[in-house]
């Protein structure tokens, strides 16, 4: 009888590491033209509106940019606590913890035209959202308490707490009773950095992350005596590290990069707060982004092309194709189910017919 | 405020509460498996969209729950062989299952948005519903709040009075004892994780069949994760998440009245409260290591293979 | 923020070395000269009922009437902020002419897509800023709630009506005084309590809400929300409820009286027309039923047909300007006058509306 059977390998596999994604997009391209195909599209239409037809300008890719920033961002920060086994999944409320900071100090200097408006904006959106990261760090760490639901939960009060500011006391007094703040005035909004597009300066942020991840990440002893505190709690407090600071770390990296990647929202595309800021699905949507980059630098950089090319596709397809833009979702889900499942092959290998429990009973007589 | 108007309230606490009963209840048996999936919303809504068109195109409001309990029940296999077959990330898969079964939903419902429909109908048991106080309390409903209702016993029972109900607990305990007696942990995980997707399935579709019989999109409206700090919430215990359904489904209809009375308390804070409170439950049974070894699977969210553990 | 030049823009794409993009953009724009290109963004799906259910009405009727001469897109399920800012610029990008946006938080994405695309013509609703190439358009619904006040001022039998409503800004408010003023002018012993469920949209919420007004003793509901959930609970409970948007009489045969409907297929014809002469311009329209924008849907036959007969009177009376809803006197919950006798509440006093007249319980949430 024929059977497939997953067998551990001894070592995990180094090329699975690299090709398991890859192959996660390729499944998930065929899963795509077989839904094409299914619904009456042609394919290479289909795939043309979906993957090409909204990067073609540069207007297009500086969309790309701004979708794919915060994505990055947000996935590097969690990526520190990932590695560690820290489970933040509460980014999405950080990230309008971050939102509703920034936004607090651009309303509160609104008259003001000072250069240093931005960069206090950032710095409150770093802490806004290090400070709703700190709650299930000082849980864990105080209590013992999950991290991963409680980070989960705070996402929704967090979109409460900005419900509540812009119904109530920070609701722009001219705009009628609408439940948004002002628009930010200039002094409080990103430049932007390519003429024609909507590309601003917090791509700068990314790229910056970018680099002191990667550094940190080959070259830092913190984050190595972090994955050993994460994987081996024991083994790392025999070797005189403190697992607590783990756990603060980890969250915090990952709040402070939330948070940037809400102000980055608030001075970039959105320049007031209203609730469609509590909605961006960023901050949940960057835990795939940080799974299919692999928890690694460049790897979440180019995941988070395909994902922000993928929210632009569906967008796409709506507008050339009438397809409802939640295709893209189906999408997303997709590639991380693909990406999770192939992921087994990095630990385990395939092993095809029964000759391997007809050896082990030969063995056992 | 009279007898009456309280009456009115609470049976409108308990219709309030029924989706959240099926949603956590389900939850619950995957998570005494030692199985976490926060899927849960992404299953609902499945539930109630597949709940919703088959009712719609059959005209059998049974069939239309049937279905839902099916598509979660298809969903949740979804998540079992990425977990469970191929030992992913749980809490990975179970967010990708609520990304997927969003836009799922959406897609196929493009065509259903506030398309009319009958819903189910109350029973009235031998004019039982006419009786003073009791009939509006207790005979008022559609018979899926007596489902939700008779669904607590049953899984109480379940898992404290029966055998497969130990097997299941011990297993959400240490896997790997229950593999050494010679249990089968994955079979035994996959059936709890399917029962956990009926169950979303048809609180989902309790929602577009019953609760407001009409299909719009993200309906669910994050019921799905309210159930999921519910099971945490009642400890694990299927009768406190009973009590923790009514208290959380009733948090709106209260503020509603409230308002009404005239008491002003900005609404945003009465909707973060399960979420405040959940947390706070959290706190008080983790803070020392015999209380969560009381509560909590011990096995919780921890993928299991035979030969590696 | 710098206007882009088509040369500019060009170049750009040039300077990507896409110059199939560039080609493409050509050849569409070749082709927009013979239809004239019609955009419209809306905030949910179409559905069969409800506030983009009317605004596609209009969408339809604007078809039929100049048939092959336009060409029309329809994008739903936009969502407010900077993902409608992005579509309304590709629309604008691809060749679009004109650009109807009908949700609130189109407002400023709009503003900020008109200023790059100084020929194209948006028409944005319900907001209220307008630019040199944006327009923008409302109706007054407030004389349809008058109307429908009559009709549950009459059928009440509690005398007490419940208001489903999402957010305390000008506009529901507006409603909401209308319906009490209208149903005070046949029943002067009404009561109107009020539920916010902060939402516009969230067919469980304003179910409960609906629930509890019921519970409270109101016996018709109706809402300023866009789900068919408070139909359907009257209809549960065996009371009335007066539908918004559309009519929603297939939700509820027994409870539903009436609706508040508005339409849009008069305004959409005007403006295209406008702009297919060359002649548009940017204005700030808000029509009630004068124009036909807002109207009052069938009536059960439940209603008897005096009260029929007061209805239509009053319509005509709005209609010809005799009766304004906001007639002085108007006094506020306190018993501020807020209007003389003789006077009328003017536009601008009633776009800044923050009170509930007397006769609505309950205080105004700030």
């Amino acid at each position: 009888m024929l059977s497939i059977k997953l067998v551990p390998r001894p070592q995990p596999s180094k090329s699975m590491v690299y090709l398991s994604p890859l192959l996660a997009i390729g499944l998930m391209l065929v899963f795509g033209l077989i839904v094409f195909m299914f619904l009456g599209q042609n394919p290479v239409t289909a795939f043309h509106a979906f993957f090409i037809e909204p990067v073609n300008d540069l207007y297009g890719l500086g969309e790309l940019l701004i979708k794919a920033s915060p994505l990055a961002l947000i996935a590097l920060g969690l990526a520190v606590g990932f590695r560690a086994n820290i489970w933040n999944i509460g980014a999405e409320g950080q990230l309008i913890l971050g939102t509703i900071a920034a936004g607090g100090v651009a309303l509160w200097f609104y008259e003001s035209d000072s250069v240093f408006v931005l960069p206090l904006m950032f710095i409150a959106g770093a802490l806004g959202g290090m400070a709703w990261a700190a709650i299930p760090a000082f849980l864990r760490t105080r209590f013992n308490t999950n991290e991963i639901l409680v980070s989960l939960m705070l996402v929704y009060v967090a979109g409460m707490v900005l419900s509540w500011l812009i119904h109530g006391p920070w609701r722009d007094p001219d705009g009628f009773g609408f439940p948004q703040s002002r628009m930010f005035s200039d002094s409080a909004l990103l430049p932007l950095i390519i003429e024609g597009t909507r590309a601003h300066a917090g791509i700068f942020i990314t790229l910056l992350a970018l680099i002191v991840t990667t550094i940190f990440f080959r070259w830092g002893l913190l984050a190595f005596q972090m994955r050993v505190a994460g994987l081996a709690p024991k083994a790392a407090g025999y070797a005189g590290f403190n697992s607590q600071y783990t756990v603060w770390i980890g969250l915090l990296a990952g709040g402070a990069a939330a948070g940037l990647a809400g102000a980055s929202e608030a001075a970039g595309p959105f320049g007031q707060l209203d609730m469609a800021a509590s909605v961006t699905g960023y901050g949940f949507a960057a835990i795939i982004v940080a799974f299919v980059g692999r928890l690694h630098p460049v790897g979440i950089l180019f995941a988070s092309l395909l994902m922000a090319l993928l929210y632009l596709g569906g967008e796409s397809a709506q507008v050339n194709l009438a397809l409802p833009s939640a295709v893209s979702k189906v999408f997303q889900g997709l590639l991380l189910f693909f990406l999770l499942a192939t992921d087994v092959l990095i630990h385990f290998r395939l092993q095809f017919g029964s000759s391997n429990a007809a050896a082990r009973k030969a063995g056992a007589l | 405020m009279n007898t009456e108007t309280l009456i009115l309230i609470l049976a409108a606490t308990v219709a309030a509460a029924v989706p959240l009963i099926f949603a956590a209840l389900g939850e619950l048996v995957v998570e005494k498996s030692g199985v976490l999936n926060l899927g849960v919303e992404g299953m609902m809504i499945v539930g109630a969209i597949s709940g919703f068109i088959v009712a719609h195109e059959t005209g059998f409001l049974w069939l239309g729950v049937l279905a839902g309990a099916g598509a979660g029940v298809l969903m949740a296999f979804i998540f079992g062989i990425i977990t469970l077959t191929l030992m992913a990330n749980q809490v990975a898969t179970g967010l990708a299952l609520t990304i997927f079964g969003i836009g799922l939903s959406a897609f196929i419902g493009q065509n259903y948005s506030s398309v009319a429909l009958d819903g189910l109908d109350k029973i009235n048991l031998v004019g039982l519903s006419d009786l003073p106080i009791i009939g509006k309390l207790l005979f008022s409903y559609d018979p899926l709040v007596y489902l939700a209702l008779l669904m607590f016993p049953l899984i109480s029972w379940f898992l404290y009075r029966s055998r497969s109900g130990l097997i299941l607990r011990a297993l959400g305990e240490s896997p790997a004892s229950a593999h050494a007696l010679g249990y089968s942990v994955i079979k035994i995980r996959y059936l709890a994780v399917l029962f956990g997707g009926a169950m979303a399935g048809i609180g989902g579709a309790y929602l577009s069949l019953a609760y407001t019989p009409l299909w719009s999109e993200g309906m669910t409206a994050g019921r799905g994760w309210i159930a999921l700090a519910l099971v945490v919430f009642a400890t694990w215990r299927p009768g406190r998440v009973l009590l923790g359904a009514f208290l959380f489904g009733g948090m709106t209809i209260a503020q509603f009245h409230a308002q009404g009375l005239g008491i002003e308390i900005p609404a945003q804070f009465l909707t973060m409260l399960p979420y405040l409170a959940t947390i706070v439950v959290l706190v008080l049974i983790s803070r020392n290591a015999n209380t969560i070894r009381l509560n909590a699977p011990a096995s919780l969210g921890q993928a299991f293979h035979k030969e590696v553990h | 923020m710098k206007h882009t030049s088509v040369t500019g823009r060009i170049k750009g794409l040039l300077g990507t070395s896409l110059l199939a993009g560039a080609l493409a953009l050509a050849a569409g724009s070749a082709q927009a000269e013979d239809k004239l290109k019609i955009g419209f963004i809306y905030v949910s799906p179409i559905g069969d009922a409800g506030w983009t259910f009317q605004h596609d009405t209009g969408r339809k009727e604007l078809e039929a009437a100049f048939g092959d001469k336009i060409e029309i897109k329809v994008l739903d399920t936009i969502p407010e902020g900077p993902e409608a800012e992005r579509v309304t610029r590709e629309l604008a990008s691809s060749g679009h002419q004109i650009i109807f946006g009908t949700s609130f938080g189109y407002m400023n994405p709009m503003l900020k897509v008109a200023k790059t695309f100084p020929k194209v013509h948006f028409e944005h609703a319900t907001g209220y800023k307008t630019a040199k190439n944006l327009g923008n358009y409302n109706a007054r619904f407030y004389e349809g709630r008058y109307l429908a006040g009559i009709v549950a001022g009459a059928m009440t039998k509690s005398n007490k009506l419940g208001y489903v409503a999402a957010f305390p800004i000008p506009e529901v408010l507006q409603g909401i005084n209308a319906y009490t003023r209208g149903a005070q002018s046949v029943n002067p012993d009404i009561e109107v309590n009020v539920v916010w469920v902060n939402s516009w949209f969230d067919p469980g919420r304003e179910r409960e809400a609906a629930d509890t007004l019921l519970d409270q003793g109101a016996d018709v509901v109706t809402h300023h929300t866009d789900s068919t959930a408070p139909v359907i609970a009257a209809e549960e409970k065996g009371k009335y409820a007066i539908a918004y948007h559309s009519d929603m009489s297939k939700y509820g045969a027994k409870a539903h009286l009436t609706s508040v409907t508005h339409h849009w297929g008069d305004y959409y014809k005007a403006i295209v027309q406008s702009a297919l002469d060359g002649q548009w311009a940017a204005g700030s329209v808000w029509g009630g039923m004068k124009e036909g924008m807002v109207n009052i849907g069938a009536m059960n036959e439940a209603v008897p047909a005096d009260v029929v007969a007061k209805v239509e009177a009053a319509k005509a009376a709005i209609i010809d300007g005799s009766l304004h809803p906001f007639a002085g006197p108007v006094v506020d919950q306190e018993g501020k006058e807020i209007v003389a006798a003789g006077a009328n509440m003017s536009d601008a006093d009633m776009s800044k509306m923050g009170f509930y007249v007397r006769g609505v319980n309950g205080k105004l949430p700030k």
